[in-house]
């Protein structure tokens, strides 16, 4: 797919439909597209992450520094399968994964305590100490069987958010 | 880029409250014992997020021409462009008298625009203005004590300059839809591109309507002639005081003896390209909003009045030495808020009713976010709720 055209040909749809499992429609796929050109306002054919802080309620969510370390830089294939893990269409799987995939900074498929800590820490801000982040955190992992020092992998993930409901479906406006 | 920069500080007065149109918090607060799944699920938090990203919480916007033909009108020499600079240029047109065919009949062209039709435009209207204050001071000084008579009278000579005004550039006006009608609790809003909006719509309803004060004789004309069917004046720096601005329009609107009210909610001329954010002060009135959508046609004129490039004068006297002016007017079906609106949807609705009209693009309200950050004080604040019930869950043991 070049980067230089705007056009969006049928093959493209098809081959950005495959790359995500079949998670958007192709009209979908059309109205992502033009979001993506939206945001993309030099047309450089990927997302920068000034761009992405251009979108207030991105810039305002705690998460955003996580979330476009893992989007910044990416062309208009692999944003669409970044987001589908928001499909409705996605699979309790998938979006256990993409979860997993936020607290694993440096994506070596284990998340240990200070991850947990970093992502608490990014919602909360300044309104818990410090001291007492680490408190409840050490008190529900032992609650739930772990211990601080735990290496905590996808599986675990899977056990422990696997059967609670993960509402994250985010409805793509279709013209 | 210090042009941009420059620039800021004249932004800053036309930038909206952004903390109004970002969304409120709406997490549902589950209840019970802190367990670690509560802690690991920020589902809700991507979800803004993934929103976010997607436009999906953000009203849709409608874009009427599609992305691929948008995407080829781009400026050529600004590198970093964004979309709402871009509302505020004007394309020069491509030069098409290069060639030694076309470059005689332009010569011509420009013979003919200059030495015969300013002439005769410009004698038009001069005896317009001949006519109108010769009609125009007799019946502001004499009639004043049959107040009725005298307004009616003042209302059909404001529309019989306008129509002057409007033959002197040969302007080729269609009007589309009912004529509006004077009623209380409604306004009119309209996409705005030069002054001679007003002037366009005022040749056919005498419309009493909201501006900046100006200098010279547009200044002049404003204290005078349009204070006559009812112009609410006010300055831009001196903007801060919205209630006064906000409650002269409410006692505008409530009276039945007014002339109907047009704002132009965009608060600034635009070219005709593009829409950008509607002010809230019009929507917020509690009255039904009649919106007008006018589009001119580019062939004829760039009809753009770039308020820091051109003084008024000059505008005229461009508009005078073109071959015409030619654009359409739309009024369309009158809109109410609709139950559970927000005023800035209710402005957007209409902004999308106007755009879709008009056939012109809405910018997308971030553009605006290029010269201001949402402050983190909306972050902290969803911190801060998050953190509270932790905490408060933490102590259900």
């Amino acid at each position: 797919m070049g980067n230089t055209s705007s056009m969006l040909t049928q093959y493209d749809i098809e081959e950005v439909e495959e790359h995500c499992n079949n998670t958007f429609s192709q009209q979908e796929i059309v109205s992502l597209y033009q979001r993506f050109c939206q945001l993309d306002r030099n047309s450089g054919g990927f997302i920068s992450a000034d761009e992405f802080l251009s979108v207030p309620e991105f810039a305002v969510n705690p998460l955003s520094q996580r979330l476009f370390r893992m989007v910044d830089g990416l062309n208009f294939k692999e944003f669409v399968a970044f987001l589908s893990a928001f499909s409705s269409r996605a699979t309790l799987q998938h979006k256990v994964e993409f979860i997993f995939k936020v607290y694993d900074f440096d994506g070596n498929g284990k998340v240990a305590f200070s991850d947990l800590l970093d992502v608490l820490r990014d919602l909360t801000g300044q309104f818990i100490s410090e001291q007492q982040r680490e408190l409840v955190l050490t008190h529900v992992l032992e609650e739930a069987g772990y211990k601080k020092d735990s290496l905590l992998v996808l599986s675990d993930f899977m056990k422990i958010l696997g059967n609670t409901g993960l509402k994250m479906e985010v409805e793509v406006p279709v013209d | 880029m210090s042009k941009v920069n420059s620039s800021n500080m004249e932004l800053e007065l036309y930038r909206p409250n952004i903390e109004d149109y970002l969304p409120t918090d709406s997490i549902q607060e589950p209840l019970g014992k802190l367990k670690l799944r509560d802690l690991l699920d920020i589902s809700p938090t991507l979800r803004e997020a993934g929103g976010a990203i997607v436009d999906a919480i953000e009203r849709k916007l409608s874009i009427f021409f599609s992305v691929y033909v948008g995407r080829l009108r781009v400026i050529s020499n600004l590198d970093s462009e964004d979309s709402f600079t871009r509302c505020f240029k004007s394309n020069p047109p491509e030069t098409w008298n290069w060639n030694v065919y076309l470059f005689p009949l332009w010569c011509l062209g420009v013979v003919v625009r200059y030495g015969i039709l300013f002439p005769v435009r410009a004698l038009i209207l001069t005896s317009g203005w001949i006519i109108f204050l010769s009609c125009y001071i007799p019946v502001h000084l004499l009639l004043k004590g049959h107040d009725k008579l005298r307004k009616k009278l003042e209302r059909a000579l404001v529309e019989l300059i306008c129509s002057f005004f409007v033959a002197s550039w040969t302007g080729v006006v269609k009007y589309h839809g009912p004529r509006p009608c004077a009623r209380p609790k409604q306004v009119f809003v309209a996409n705005h591109t030069s002054m001679i909006d007003f002037i366009i719509l005022e040749q056919t309803t005498a419309f009493a309507v909201i501006m900046q004060k100006h200098p010279g004789w547009v200044g002049l004309l404003q204290k005078t002639i349009l204070e006559s069917v009812g112009c609410i004046l006010f300055n831009r720096s001196e903007a801060k005081d919205r209630e006064i601005v906000s409650r002269k329009l409410r006692e505008h609107v409530e009276g039945a003896e007014n002339n109907p009210l047009l704002i132009f909610p965009e608060g600034t001329c635009v070219n005709n390209n593009y829409t950008v954010m509607f002010k809230k002060g019009a929507f917020e009135l509690g009255s039904t909003v009649c919106p007008i959508a006018i589009k001119y046609n580019k062939i004829f004129v760039d009809a753009f009045w770039n308020s820091k490039k051109q003084s008024f004068t000059t505008h005229l006297l461009q508009l005078m030495t073109s071959w015409a002016v030619v654009c359409d007017v739309w009024y369309l079906e009158p809109q109410n808020m609709k139950p559970g609106e927000t005023p800035i949807e209710f402005a957007e609705r209409v902004r999308e009713i106007i755009s879709a009209r008009a056939g012109i693009k809405m910018v997308p309200w971030d553009g605006f976010l290029k010269y201001s950050r949402p402050s983190p004080k909306h972050r902290e604040r969803k911190q801060q709720a998050f953190a509270e019930s932790v905490l408060r869950r933490l102590e259900d043991k």
